[in-house]
């Protein structure tokens, strides 16, 4: 029974079908929305498919179950499937002693062969010389015959596919680690403003970095087309209430700290709170000029009453136009009823077309920015760069190198002249080491 | 001369290689296959010196980056790559009668860049995520696996022409022989698939050094996944359970569709689902 399941685990038909699987699956979640609300997903799919798509967690289907389950199978095929061979490959691979039999080389194709005016004994050595330079080792045999040599390269290239799979082990180990031990969280900190809570992206629950990050600066740069061309931040990551260090980052030049990086991911422009008004009185064109902050109530010139900066909008809505960012004002007058102006910064002469004695023109305002951090955390990452390198490196040595073996055998009829034969073996790229025994074929004639 | 000239004539010069490789193989002249071949280096110098000029005048405009930023470009560097790895090949193999197959590949991807109304093809400033030297190995290395994949796609193809009977009359009996073309096809894959693996590898660094992340499951990145399942299933079905030929073809054939969905698929269609984070 356990041999059964062994066996199962073990064929290379299960490995090409969960890889079907995987990469049938794969594409579903290309194709219906993940990660989307209720709302969205019965307007695209309507009630049956919605119920569908949650019951098996198809709206997170890279996370589902299954979807691991698919994975966390692939795994243990890998690792029975290693087992099973490398228990076998291995005497192979790293043989006691290696040992060449000539029946196996005269089968292959990879032949070439010629005739010599010389004897055996005169070109043995120096085909021998010229085997263990391009080749390897030489092992020399007395054969029915004459004679034959052997070398081989390359048989530790056997296990290319090994380091392969193991490679794709660990890259599936690193990121269950990031799973389980990181995180991946956004910051919004308006310029001159510290944290040192971040967000989770999907679930938004706070989490302690540990340290609090100070943004002291946010710039932003255009070109000509309007298009964002660099924006960065100016951080202090502030420790137990001290300063540790300063550094600015930018979209693709990060921070890292403490195993904690910090991303620039994106900005926006922060409310400003405060303002330099100008109020114009139309009766003696007389002005005055007032810093105001929000919240702030100030009197009016002439003692006509006060006014109050109330806040700003991001879309001021004027009678029915949206005349985008705007500074709202009350204004209490002595005489009259109160009532409420805004002020867009686009249009800063915009209460000039009012009617009314006092006109409020904006003359400064700071602008200030949020800047967008990302925030991950991801111990996984170094066993996922270990992953990728095995992963290239397999590839190489599996695709680009071979075990070689090469036999040369020498018939002598006569003392004067003898039949030389090159045969090869390859466990990889046949075509090629067809040209490469033709090639030494040549060479060793002219020797 | 700049960029855009370049790229056009080039764009003649490899309609006109087709036409000798087509030719040589309709009228069995080995002579207009020769000719063809230097028309296509030509072609491919002129295709160089195009991307390079672009390069230049990129920096001169005040933008500042490696012509790999639209769908124009990478066509053109798409049509470069696969020129580059034919040259190759047949300079390799000395196999002309292959070029019918992958001349028209390296015109149409360039003629598609020319001549869609759609393509902008002004040189246009890059945001700042792509701002990356990550991205120029980015680029070579996915493009280098498409090519590879190209060229499997047209050497499967080939499959299905090539007559089972030697003594046939059909043209397509000039063929390489079923063998050399099962060779070839695996050589292909086989180049595809490292440099697929490094391109995946390269963007997941990349995406690791600009975002943290080095896996979202974006659309784009599991396409590529997919492509890359595709390919090692090639692998294992060649390897281990024997298969080749027509059979083989057929999975080298999904494959390049899937590296085509990457490519144009998931820009155009759906792209309006996801947007990119
Ligand atoms: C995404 C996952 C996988 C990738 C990328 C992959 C890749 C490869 C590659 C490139 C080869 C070499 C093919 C060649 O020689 O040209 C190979 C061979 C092989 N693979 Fe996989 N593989 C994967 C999963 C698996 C799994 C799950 C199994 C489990 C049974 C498996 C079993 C084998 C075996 C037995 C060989 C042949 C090894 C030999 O020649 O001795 N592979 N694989």
């Amino acid at each position: 029974m356990s041999d059964h399941i062994w066996q199962f685990f073990c064929s290379v038909k299960l490995a090409v079908y969960t890889l079907v699987a995987l990469t049938v699956t794969s594409i579903i979640g290309t194709v219906i929305l993940q990660n989307g609300s209720d709302q969205e997903y019965l307007r695209l799919y309507g009630q049956t498919w919605t119920n569908l798509i949650k019951v098996f967690n198809i709206n997170d289907m890279y996370h589902a179950w299954w979807f691991l389950g698919l994975i966390v199978l692939l795994c243990i095929n890998i690792v029975v499937c290693s087992i099973e061979r490398l228990t076998v490959t291995w005497k192979i691979i790293f043989p006691k002693a290696v040992r060449f039999k000539l029946a196996r080389f005269t089968k292959q194709k990879q032949t070439a062969s010629f005739l010599l005016e010389k004897s055996s004994d005169t070109v043995l050595p120096k085909y021998e010389t010229f085997l263990s330079k391009h080749v390897g080792k030489v092992v020399r045999e007395e054969t029915q015959a004459g004679v034959a040599l052997f070398a081989e390269k390359g048989r530790w290239t056997r296990i290319g596919v090994y380091i392969i799979h193991f490679s794709i082990l660990l890259l599936l180990v690193g990121a269950l680690i990031g799973t389980l031990f990181g995180f991946k969280a956004n910051l919004r900190l308006d310029e001159g403003a510290t944290s040192d809570t971040a967000f989770l992206a999907k679930k938004r629950t706070a989490i302690k970095l540990g340290f609090e990050i100070r943004c002291n600066d946010f710039e932003v740069q255009f070109y000509d087309t309007g298009a964002p061309k660099e924006f960065k931040s100016n951080l202090t990551i502030i420790e137990n209430g001290k300063e540790t260090f300063t550094k600015d980052i930018r979209v693709n030049h990060p921070l890292r700290y403490k195993g904690i990086n910090i991303f620039q991911s994106f900005y926006g422009t922060a409310q400003p709170d405060a303002v330099l008004l100008e109020i114009v009185r139309r009766s003696d064109k007389e002005t005055t000029q007032h810093e105001i902050r929000v919240g702030q109530q100030l009197s009016l010139p002439g003692e006509q009453g006060t006014f109050k900066l109330e806040g700003f909008l991001p879309n001021y809505d004027f009678q029915g136009n949206n005349l985008g960012e705007a500074f709202i004002l009350t204004v209490t007058p002595k005489k009259g009823s109160v009532f409420q102006i805004g002020l867009p910064t686009r249009f800063p002469t915009f209460d000039k077309m009012r009617k009314g004695d006092l006109a409020f023109v904006i003359k400064k305002f700071e602008q200030k920015h949020y800047t967008g951090l990302q925030i991950t955390k991801d111990p996984g990452v170094l066993y996922v760069y270990a992953g990728f390198i095995f992963l290239i490196l397999g590839c190489w040595v599996t695709f680009f190198m071979s075990h070689q073996s090469v036999c040369i055998q020498i018939e002598s009829d006569t003392q004067a002249t003898s039949k030389v034969f090159v045969f090869g073996i390859t466990n990889r790229n046949k075509q090629s080491q067809k040209l490469k025994i033709k090639k030494m074929a040549t060479k060793l004639k002219d020797l | 001369m700049n960029s855009s000239f370049a790229l056009s004539s080039a764009t003649f010069i490899y309609a006109l290689a087709s036409v000798f490789y087509i030719g040589s193989f309709s009228f069995k002249k080995q002579i207009l296959a020769k000719i063809g071949l230097i028309v296509l280096i030509i072609g491919f110098m002129d295709n160089t010196a195009g991307i390079i000029l672009r390069w230049i005048e990129s920096y001169q405009i005040g933008y500042g980056h490696a012509p790999f930023a639209n769908m124009y470009e990478s066509l053109v560097f798409f049509s470069w790559t696969v020129a580059l790895l034919y040259i190759f090949v047949e300079l390799k193999y000395k196999k002309d009668a292959i070029g019918v197959f992958a001349t028209p590949l390296i015109f149409l991807a360039i003629a598609y860049a020319s001549f869609d109304p759609s393509m902008g093809s002004k040189i246009s400033p890059l945001v700042p995520a792509l701002k990356s030297n990550w991205l120029i190995a980015h680029v070579i290395t996915c493009f280098l696996g498409y090519a590879g994949f190209a060229l499997a796609f047209g050497f499967a193809i080939m499959y299905f022409f090539k007559p089972e009977d030697p003594n046939s009359t059909s043209i397509f009996t000039r063929l390489p022989s079923l063998d050399l073309i099962d060779e070839l096809t695996y050589q292909m894959v086989v180049f595809g698939f490292l440099f697929l693996t490094i391109g995946i590898i390269t963007g997941a660094v990349w995406a690791n050094s600009a975002w943290g992340k080095y896996w979202t499951w974006d659309p784009k990145e599991t396409w590529s996944l997919v492509t890359w399942f595709v390919y090692a299933i090639f692998m294992h079905l060649r390897m281990m359970r024997g298969w080749g030929g027509k059979q083989l073809a057929w999975v080298s054939i999904i494959g390049f569709l899937c590296v085509l969905f990457t490519y144009f698929g998931v820009n155009f269609l759906l792209s309006g689902l996801h947007s990119y984070s």
